[in-house]
């Protein structure tokens, strides 16, 4: 298709951007890690030591098993290299074991893997409609590149923090770019195998189902776009369908016996509404209108009669750093199943939208977008992170439109300004400060570049908004832990970057929605073509 | 995109590259009772505070000069001085008098690392910006790609971010003596120059061409006219410098002698360790250490030293312009690396710098960066526990600036600047390629520093000779020193006129 054509036959940039960024992420060998490191260790360990049928039920560890079983056997594959690094850490009873060899052997085993993300990357550079003979620099493909592979959030989450996600990002795009590229299958195959390395994928497969029925499945359209009834493929739908439950059957066959178990261990609903640090997502604002609320009921109590009584009030602690599970004082507390449905409801309208008018792969690609930013806004449990399941995506958007653009400088800057509480020691803080402002005023100049023509991409609300990060992190970061304050409310700092940035995340959601209803079909031909 | 981001990105990998750096290990971690560099400093710190400033450099029963003594000029004391304050307001405890010898943890540690940051930010880094920006040919991509290579030069990074010092401050102020020279403020070039000389006495090396630059500038202008008030304005600027630094020392005349004799310690011997200079690969032939005295050996070294100076000094009195300021900045410093008397493996450090950013040859440039590196860098950086970012920055540093400036300069003849030298030997070589020559000499060095590498870190040495590996890895460097100072000092001579041949290349 015209949309794979060759961007170009000089690929060494790509080369060194991808050698330099792996060079950056060898010389945080030594940074801090979290718990993950040890989560993920003990997976290694119990994945080594044990037989398949006792992985979801060890729990020597706190940190069980809780990733599906393809990862699981992933983490058995990897255990067999990290036995020439250091035996000690595969012993399921080392816990918190951490040598020189072991912390080099996990860091590397991360580095290596994101050479899946770096092939995918290139794959989607070639899904680009590309402008030739222009300048490197202002060049789609190479902004994408940097915006993918430098992503701010990926480096600071995977490679201090430590997780996987760059392996797995690399799976979900690397899906994307063949159903850019028509090749639908695999896209499905990569799609389901994904879903078995790590469930969170599963508020996008929506948007996967959706498209596929509807563009892949029914073969043709009616001249407007809207469905044509009669063109349905059995076929297609049986194929998918086999690829997709053979997929699963793989994974989880070896577990069919234990399959409460495992769904157990992989739904732990017993968890909070909201993560130990607040997601900068519906229920921050929700929050903190609660607290707001007391305060003003307990201010009226004080100046006035007793119209609450407050100490009948449940006092909420929804800070305190653990995960736990609390109730909400003034306003209704949220269940699981409430925000099942406000999830739902939020990704209903874009699901409704690319089955009447798909608008192509690029339409399946915002209503990904979308589910994932609708499940981070409404989602249970959700954790900051998730923010990167809609900011890598949307990154593949930005560099073809201004409109996304905007969306996605506002995203991009809101969510991994949110990372931030992630890295709390202060040997971290100038790497984090360093790396955001590299990423941002990388995405910030380079887009502006891109779409020179028609004036600023920000209006000044927005502009002011997000200048409004800088003093917000040095009040919380430099100025805060400096006053008497720090000592009495410890966690105020991190209520109000989420809060603050909950704002931004919100009114991206908005515009992106906004951006999905309203999307003329200009796009249109490269649908057709 | 434009200038100011693609700089401002520039700066903060540099940033983030340094800080990533500081995370690993420094000299002497663990290892009382001496420690390393970081101690040292850290002491300098301790006894700067604590003692009045007449007993700094005096050995009392409160200083003990053995323990670290400082022996560095007086900027960097005041410099101590001031962390010390901002130390005392964060933790008394880290320069407590005798109480704080070898306080390790790890907030010190992230102290001491941020001093180093805020240098950088304050000197260092404007002036290489301020480079870049004025004094590279070529396109603004280029001079962005090579301040992106100044940044990221690994050499520096690893010595203050790892090992730990403070040479970005006197490198910092010495490049501003050359900005200041090079924009036309003589005045301001050499106010920073003498404050360089102030933080560090290993700018020295550099010293005379300084000296020459401005002297032949106002011999040009007439010592009778102008340029005589010039020069007394020059002096008087480095004199008013040198008294304002020294001035607690004045007082009493036994001061300054003693921070002389601190400074220079002559008693150390013509070498320690193995340095990749004459004396040290001399010394595996003949043992001159013990054949000659010491007073000879003095004699000796300051001969051969002024012997390898004097032509590129004078060439540049007769013809003050900047690119003959530059080299004979290089050839200066490597005349006394190789030369003089007590040269320590680090200076080459200073040496490099220049020889690898004043903008030559690409090939050149690498392949002297590669043996600066390997030979002083390598035992060093395995010691303190920094073989990863060692390796990690080297290798990125070699791959961007091949990658970065290879696609932007081409080494031709005309690059290596050596044209009369050709028309000599075409006589008798007519089918000497000499820019290929340079390109395969540059591969078959950088094969031979990975095996030697690769041996001296994996391999034992043979029993008969323990120090067959770093010996073998001196007297390669050695050569290609020599090499490198003949070159350079056959460049400069032998340059007629510059301006042209560079608008032929552009």
């Amino acid at each position: 298709t015209v949309m794979a054509a060759p961007v170009t036959n000089d690929q060494s940039w790509f080369f060194a951007l991808a050698l330099g960024v792996s060079f950056l992420k060898c010389l945080l060998i030594n940074a801090y890690h979290s718990t993950d490191f040890e989560v993920h260790r003990n997976w290694l360990a119990l994945t080594h030591s044990l037989p398949a049928a006792q992985w979801y039920y060890e729990a020597t560890s706190e940190w069980t098993l809780d990733y599906p079983p393809l990862f699981a056997w992933f983490e058995y594959g990897l255990s067999h290299i990290a036995r020439f690094f250091d035996k000690e850490m595969l012993v399921v009873q080392n816990l918190n074991y951490a040598s020189p060899a072991t912390i080099l052997f996990q860091r590397l085993s991360v580095i290596v893997a994101d050479v899946v993300f770096f092939y995918a990357v290139k794959e989607c550079c070639k899904c680009l409609r590309e402008d030739k003979g222009k300048d490197l620099l202002g060049k789609p493909s190479f902004i994408l590149t940097v915006l993918l592979l430098w992503n701010f959030g990926l480096l600071i989450v995977d490679h201090i923090h430590f997780q996987y996600n760059g392996f797995l990002f690399g799976v979900l795009l690397l899906s994307i770019a063949r159903h850019f590229q028509n090749r639908h299958f695999e896209g499905a195959l990569l799609f389901s195998i994904l879903l078995n390395l790590k469930h969170i994928y599963l508020y996008i497969a929506p948007a996967y189902g959706i498209y596929l029925l509807r563009c892949f499945c029914f073969t043709q359209s009616n001249a407007d776009g809207s469905l044509q009834w009669r063109s349905f493929s059995v076929v297609r739908l049986v194929t998918l369908g086999t690829i997709v439950l053979s997929t699963f059957s793989v994974s989880f066959g070896p577990f069919i016996g234990q399959l409460p178990q495992v769904l157990s261990r992989l739904f732990p609903f017993k968890r909070g509404l909201c993560h130990a640090y607040w997601a900068p997502n519906i229920w921050a604002l929700y929050n903190i209108a609660d607290k707001n609320h007391l305060i003003v009921c307990s201010y009226y109590e004080r100046v006035k009669f007793k119209l609450l009584d407050i100490n009948k009030l449940p006092k909420a602690s929804m800070t305190g750093g653990l995960v736990q599970e609390f109730q909400h004082s003034v306003l209704p507390s949220v269940s699981p199943l409430a925000t099942l449905i406000c999830t739902v409801l939020s990704i209903l309208p874009a699901l409704f939208r690319i089955w009447h008018r798909p608008n192509g792969a690029r339409g399946f690609l915002r209503c990904l977008v979308i589910c994932a930013l609708g499940s981070f806004m409404f989602g249970w449990h959700v954790h900051e992170k998730a923010i990167l399941m809609a900011i890598l995506p949307l990154s593949l958007l930005a560099v073809e439109s201004r409109e996304d653009a905007r969306i996605f400088l506002i995203l991009s800057i809101t969510g991994h300004y949110s990372l931030f509480p992630l890295l709390f020691t202060t040997q971290e803080l100038p790497i984090k400060i360093f790396l955001m402002l590299l990423f941002t005023i990388f995405s910030l100049t380079s887009l502006k570049t891109l779409f020179r023509k028609g004036g600023a991409l920000l209006n000044p609300l927005e502009a002011t908004y997000l200048l409004g990060l800088i003093p917000l992190e040095l009040i919380c970061e430099f100025v805060y832990p400096l006053t008497v304050w720090q000592k009495t409310f410890p966690f105020l700092p991190l209520m109000l970057t989420s809060v603050y940035c909950a704002l931004g995340v919100t009114y991206a959601f908005i515009r992106l929605y906004i951006s999905l209803l309203t999307c003329s079909d200009s796009t249109k031909k490269i649908k057709t073509q | 995109m434009e200038n100011w981001s693609l700089f401002s990105l520039c700066v903060l990998l540099g940033l983030t590259s340094r800080w990533a750096v500081s995370f690993h290990s420094y000299s002497g971690a663990g290892k009382p009772p001496m420690f390393g560099d970081y101690e040292a400093q850290r002491h300098w710190q301790e006894v700067t505070y604590n003692l009045p400033v007449h007993e700094w450099y005096f050995n009392t029963t409160n200083n003990d000069l053995n323990y670290w003594g400082l022996d560095y000029p007086p900027l960097t004391a005041y410099h101590s001085l001031v962390c010390a304050y901002v130390a005392k307001l964060l933790n008394p405890e880290w320069v407590e008098l005798h109480a704080s010898r070898g306080y390790e943890s790890h907030s010190h540690k992230l102290f001491m690392r941020a001093t180093v940051l805020f240098t950088d930010i304050l000197i260092y880094i404007p002036a290489v910006l301020l480079y870049c920006f004025y004094f590279c040919d070529g396109s603004s991509k280029q001079k962005v790609a090579t301040a992106l290579c100044i940044l990221l030069y690994p050499g520096l990074i690893l010595i203050d971010y790892g090992h730990f010092q403070y040479n970005s401050v006197s490198l910092g102020l010495a490049l501003w003596g050359i900005l200041g020279l090079g924009l036309g403020w003589d005045l301001f070039g050499s106010l920073a120059f003498t404050l360089a000389l102030n933080y560090k006495q290993m700018e020295l090396y550099h010293s005379l061409p300084f000296f020459c630059y401005l002297l032949g500038k106002c011999i040009k202008q007439g010592l009778t006219r102008r340029g005589f008030f010039q020069l007394a304005k020059i002096s008087l600027t480095v004199l008013v410098t040198f008294a304002l630094c020294w001035m607690p020392f004045l007082s009493d005349p036994k001061q300054p002698l003693q921070v002389l004799h601190r400074l220079f310690p002559f008693g150390r011997g013509l070498f320690e360790d193995k340095v990749a200079n004459t004396w040290c690969s001399l010394n595996v032939l003949i043992k001159i250490k013990t054949l000659l005295s010491r007073e000879t050996q003095l004699f000796l070294s300051f001969a051969l030293t002024l012997l390898f100076i004097l032509p590129s000094s004078l060439k540049l009195l007769s013809k003050p312009n900047l690119w003959q300021f530059k080299l004979a900045l290089v050839n200066s410093s490597l005349a006394f690396f190789l030369f003089s008397f007590q040269v320590h493996e680090k200076s080459i450090l200073l040496a490099a710098f220049y020889c690898t950013h004043l903008g030559f040859c690409l090939f050149l440039r690498l392949m002297f960066f590669l043996f600066v590196f390997f030979h002083s860098m390598l035992p060093l950086l395995v010691k303190d526990g920094l073989l990863l970012p060692y390796v990690v920055t080297s290798l990125a540093f070699l791959f961007l600036s091949l990658y970065l400036l290879s696609a932007l300069e081409r080494s031709t003849e005309e690059e290596l600047r050596l044209g009369l030298y050709r028309k000599l030997t075409q006589r008798w070589l007519p089918k000497l390629n000499l820019s290929r020559i340079i390109k395969w000499k540059f591969w078959f060095s950088l094969v031979a520093m990975a095996v030697l590498s690769f041996t001296s870190v994996w391999l034992e040495p043979p029993a008969k000779f323990p120090d067959l590996f770093p010996v073998l890895v001196s007297i390669l460097s050695f050569l290609h020193f020599l090499g490198f100072i003949i070159y350079f000092n056959l460049v400069q001579l032998m340059e007629p006129q510059r301006k042209k041949s560079q608008k032929k290349t552009n």
